[in-house]
């Protein structure tokens, strides 16, 4: 039960960060997901990502839209401000949150109907507006809370629990995001934490729209034999095409990097990401290429992961609108009412 | 002009219709026209009867010039200005006994009507001599109509020169050609009529310091001063103007002098559902945000308000109403949302609606919806409609207090949270059934949670036990009802006598209404007024139901809204409200009042409109 609190009992020698604050203030409340799910890996991914990242949990807000993956901002960072949104609509709440403060850090959990579904109209459009969030879809294909119906994102042909063949094509995040403008496009797997975890400080490092389509089988509806989106299916389908290591600022670079197969990208924030290729001739900067990559590893029937595309060139909705260095929701009356005066002018002008 | 013809004869007082087709420039130079009776001193009031098109359609635009401050239609047309060939004959029949005829004469027609005087002049002939090398000739066939009235209706050209220049401003090559334009029909007119007519413009000065504004540019300059600094939005028309002069005054108002940075964010969103998003999104995280939209988004945006209701997120929303179901009459006025506005989205809602009647109110209530949204914490709903929205009416100045401070409502700093003992964002602490808020970011271990539209308990924990779940909804009832005390107060007006009659109105209603009760009293026909300004209802609403036997609601919507709503919300006995409805799109008329009101009213003769000595057909 989600509103039973965990036991606060803390062992007096768990590792602190340069906060002074230990892993689990940054948990949430327990999980009311089925267990072994995915979408539990991923919590526990973001609460090490901003643990080692030594953010401020309440300067991170999560927000979320309907549906098992979206149940899931309860479970971490429970020192942080949610909002779980109406279905398929959590773009455009964090659009509207992010203009109100631009100093905090947005992260948007969704699932696969939410996003590729009911909120496809939305998610295609927080893209293309460059809202500054990382946003992560739990993708598992199919509809966890109404008991198992096909998602968007199931793949064309596999096999439902009860065993229907899917005959719709799927639709791909990670191309759409990539065709729409996202800077930051990267796609994981619940069950690969040494890859997901640093694709979710640099997704958190980037300013501007940073997607992490991360599949995360279900495991009570969509992981049997026949499934592309089983645990086991995934594991021997995974296609990295790029190996991700994400070094902050205040710390040394001490691995070496072959310049030939890594590309160094120091982020606004300071921070520095190391993408180790791991497919040859593979430029992660270009947006053309890396969505014909994308396409054609998919069509050989594979599973491309890491971080496919990262624009250096960060930019996000604050830009485009020139909105002001200080957040819309500091400015006290003097800064925003124009004045008695002001509006004997207005008036005068409308005589 | 022949003697035996009966004309008009009026000196400020008079209703003037143009017939255009759209698309071809005339609303500007109509606008143009009202500004200049507006100039000399003589209330006017211009409404835009226009269709869902850009070009190509039959577009009217109907002039009420009255010195006795009588700003809604008042019904019949005393000069037509014909300018469109398609609908002549019908415009033609439209015009009252004794009115007069001014049409385009390139093509001479045959006027059956002996009882209007009949003012032909070749406009399009004109403007082929004239401006014959220019690209866009035929738009200055609407300035030279313009001229001619001038002409006709003595009013100061001078004044006309004037406005041209402060439209075109910075086009000074439009200057010249549309003076001119003006000038060959000044001069056509005198030198082909007997000028001025006996229906004419004399300098007054019975507008005061009233303004001439568009209700739903007032609404954007409220949000400016009430502070709002997002705003989300999705074309729609009548509603579209009210975002692009929120951004025309941002631009002036609130750009950083020194740094040029915007202390604003405008987003057109995908659509209404995203625009709803965007605005609660920002106003969850501490910044007022507001959206505007018009009947279809109110649909679309129904689940977003039964979320910031439930989960007490404030946020305003404009709706300027058009004529519905579906996409309706999208150029056309009514008042036909309230019921769908007062209860959007499914399960048990209610919301504050605030119902301006003017500009000078669209600003006002705009500028106190932020305030009030703070304050309760829920969604407030300001209803205007197309007549108000877009047109220019004559209002009174727009005023604002200095000394005035935001009313941020209960919001917990960091200060706060450090003497705070415990915190439920749900949780009524000061047993007013509002409880306090925080924005993400303001304490590191206190005030955070988690906002959500399932049930939850007082600390904003998901709960699916029954009894917590009434607990909450019964607070959130008391909540919105308890609004009432914070809203504007009804207008109320009793007459001399103690009357039987009441009538309960809202919105653009008001000035029609006002000139009706008017001929009413003059007819001995005792009626009360009470004009609504908003929901829930005062007090003292159920009182003037409770004190007279007859109700009558008037109202421009087809199944009597806001008489449902009293039905609903007070104990008052339904039979006693009676409906009377205006619903063809067009804004009701004084009229249309006065008729059905004398009718229920009692065995008496119909009221003539207007009232004595402002008006005589000789």
């Amino acid at each position: 039960m989600s509103y039973l609190p965990k036991p606060s009992v803390r062992h007096p020698k768990l590792k602190r960060n340069a906060l002074g604050l230990t892993h689990r203030d940054y948990e949430g409340n327990l999980s009311t997901l089925c267990a072994g799910c995915g979408h539990d890996s991923i919590s526990a991914a973001i609460i090490q990502s901003c643990f080692e990242m030594d953010l401020p949990a309440h300067r991170i807000a999560k927000l979320s839209g309907i549906g098992c993956s979206s149940k899931t901002p309860t479970y971490f960072l429970g020192q942080s401000h949610g909002f779980n949104t109406v279905h398929g609509r959590m773009p455009s709440v964090a659009t509207g949150a992010s203009l109100a403060n631009r100093d905090l850090i947005y992260i948007g959990v969704s699932g696969d109907g939410d996003t590729a579904s009911i909120g496809l109209g939305q998610f295609s459009h927080a893209v293309r507006r460059q809202t500054n969030m990382l946003y992560i879809v739990e993708n598992n294909g199919t509809y966890g809370l109404t008991k198992g119906q096909f998602s968007a994102t199931n793949d064309y042909g596999s096999k439902a629990k009860k065993g229907a063949i899917n005959p719709y094509q799927a639709i791909d995040l990670v191309s759409l995001a990539l065709q729409l403008g996202a800077g930051f496009v990267a796609r994981s797997f619940s069950g690969d934490k040494t890859q997901l975890i640093p694709l979710i400080k640099a997704g958190i490092s980037y300013r501007g729209f940073a997607l992490i389509d991360c599949i995360s089988p279900c495991v009570t509806f969509n992981n049997h034999d026949g499934s592309k989106k089983s645990f086991d299916y995934v594991r021997e389908h995974n296609h990295a095409m790029l190996k991700t290591d994400v070094i902050p600022e205040k710390e040394q670079i001490t691995a070496e990097y072959d310049e030939g197969t890594s590309v160094s990208v120091t982020l606004h924030d300071g921070a520095n990401i190391h993408l180790r290729k791991l497919d040859a001739d593979y430029d992660p900067h270009d947006r053309v290429a890396a969505l014909a990559h994308v396409q054609k590893v998919q069509a050989e029937g594979e599973i491309p992961t890491g971080l496919i595309y990262l624009d250096r060139e960060e930019s996000d909705l604050h830009e485009i609108l020139n909105t002001a260095a200080v957040p819309l929701n500091a400015l006290d009356s003097d800064r925003l009412c124009p004045g008695e005066a002001q509006l004997a002018e207005i008036n005068q002008a409308l005589r | 002009m022949t003697g035996s013809t009966p004309q008009i004869s009026s000196v400020n007082e008079f209703v003037i219709k143009f017939a255009n087709v759209n698309g071809s420039g005339s609303a500007s130079a109509n606008q143009l026209f009202a500004k200049a009776v507006f100039r000399m001193g003589v209330p006017v009031a211009p409404r835009n009867i226009f269709p869902s098109n850009i070009q190509g359609l039959p577009t009217w635009f109907e002039v009420r010039v009255s010195e006795a401050g009588y700003l809604g239609r008042r019904g019949g047309v005393d000069i037509m200005v014909s300018v469109n060939p398609h609908t002549f004959e019908d415009d033609v029949k439209e015009l009252g006994a004794g009115g007069y005829l001014v049409y385009d004469s390139t093509a001479r027609r045959t006027i059956e009507r002996k009882d209007i005087t009949v003012i032909p002049i070749p406009m399009t002939r004109l403007c082929l001599e004239e401006f014959g090398d220019m690209p866009n000739r035929h738009l200055f066939k609407n300035m030279l109509y313009v001229g001619a009235l001038a002409a006709l209706l003595d009013i100061d050209v001078e004044v006309i020169r004037q406005l041209i220049t402060e439209q075109f401003g910075g086009k000074t090559r439009l200057i010249e050609p549309n003076t001119k334009a003006v000038q060959v029909g000044l001069a056509y007119a005198q030198q082909n009529f007997d000028c001025p007519l006996n229906i004419k413009i004399a300098k007054s000065d019975s507008v005061g310091d009233r303004i001439m504004m568009e209700g739903n540019a007032a609404a954007a300059l409220g949000c400016v001063y009430g502070g709002a600094t997002v705003a989300a939005w999705y074309p729609i028309t009548p509603s579209t103007s009210v975002a692009e002069a929120f951004e025309r005054y941002c631009k002036t108002l609130r750009v950083d002098p020194e740094t040029k940075e915007n202390r604003f964010a405008i987003v057109q969103a995908e659509d209404e559902l995203a625009a709803a998003g965007i605005a609660i999104g920002a106003s969850w995280n501490g910044a007022r945000a507001f959206t505007a939209t018009s009947g279809p988004g109110i649909s679309l945006m129904s689940e977003f308000i039964g979320l910031a209701y439930f989960s007490e997120v404030p946020f305003v929303l404009f709706d300027v109403e058009r004529g519905g179901p579906s996409t309706g009459m999208p150029t056309r006025t009514q008042q036909s949302d309230l019921l769908a506005a007062a209860y959007a989205s499914h399960g048990d809602t209610k919301h504050v609606l605030l119902l301006p009647a003017n500009p000078h109110e669209c600003f006002d209530f705009a500028a106190q919806a932020f305030d009030l949204a703070d304050r309760l914490q829920t969604p407030i709903l300001v209803m205007s409609d197309l007549d108000i929205g877009m047109n220019n009416w004559v209002t009174e100045p727009l005023e604002w207090n200095d000394n005035r401070a935001y009313d941020r409502g209960k919001v917990l700093d960091y200060e706060d949270l450090e003497q705070a003992k415990e915190f439920g964002r749900y949780l009524d602490v000061d047993g007013d059934d509002i409880t306090y808020r925080t924005y993400p970011g303001t304490h590191p271990s206190k005030g955070a949670y988690f906002n959500r539209g399932t049930s939850h308990d007082p600390y904003a924990r998901y709960t699916e036990a029954g009894d917590a779940y009434i607990e909450n909804m019964e607070r959130l009832r008391r909540k919105v009802d308890s609004a009432a005390q914070f809203l504007p107060e009804p207008e109320i007006y009793f007459c001399e006598k103690k009357s039987r009659f009441g009538i309960i109105y809202f919105g653009s209603t008001a000035p029609a209404l006002s000139e009706a009760v008017e001929h009413l009293y003059a007819a001995d026909i005792d009626v009360d007024t009470l004009r609504v300004r908003g929901f829930p209802f005062h007090d003292s609403v159920a009182k003037f139901v409770e004190d007279h036997e007859k109700v009558f609601v008037v109202e421009q919507n087809r199944d009597g809204q806001l008489r449902t709503l009293l039905a609903n919300e007070l104990s008052a006995d339904p039979e006693k409200l009676i409906s009377i409805v205006h619903y063809d799109g067009t804004p009701i008329t004084a009229e249309f009042i006065a008729s059905e009101l004398t009718k229920r009213t009692g065995p008496r003769s119909v009221v003539p409109l207007p009232g004595p000595g402002t008006r005589k057909v000789s």
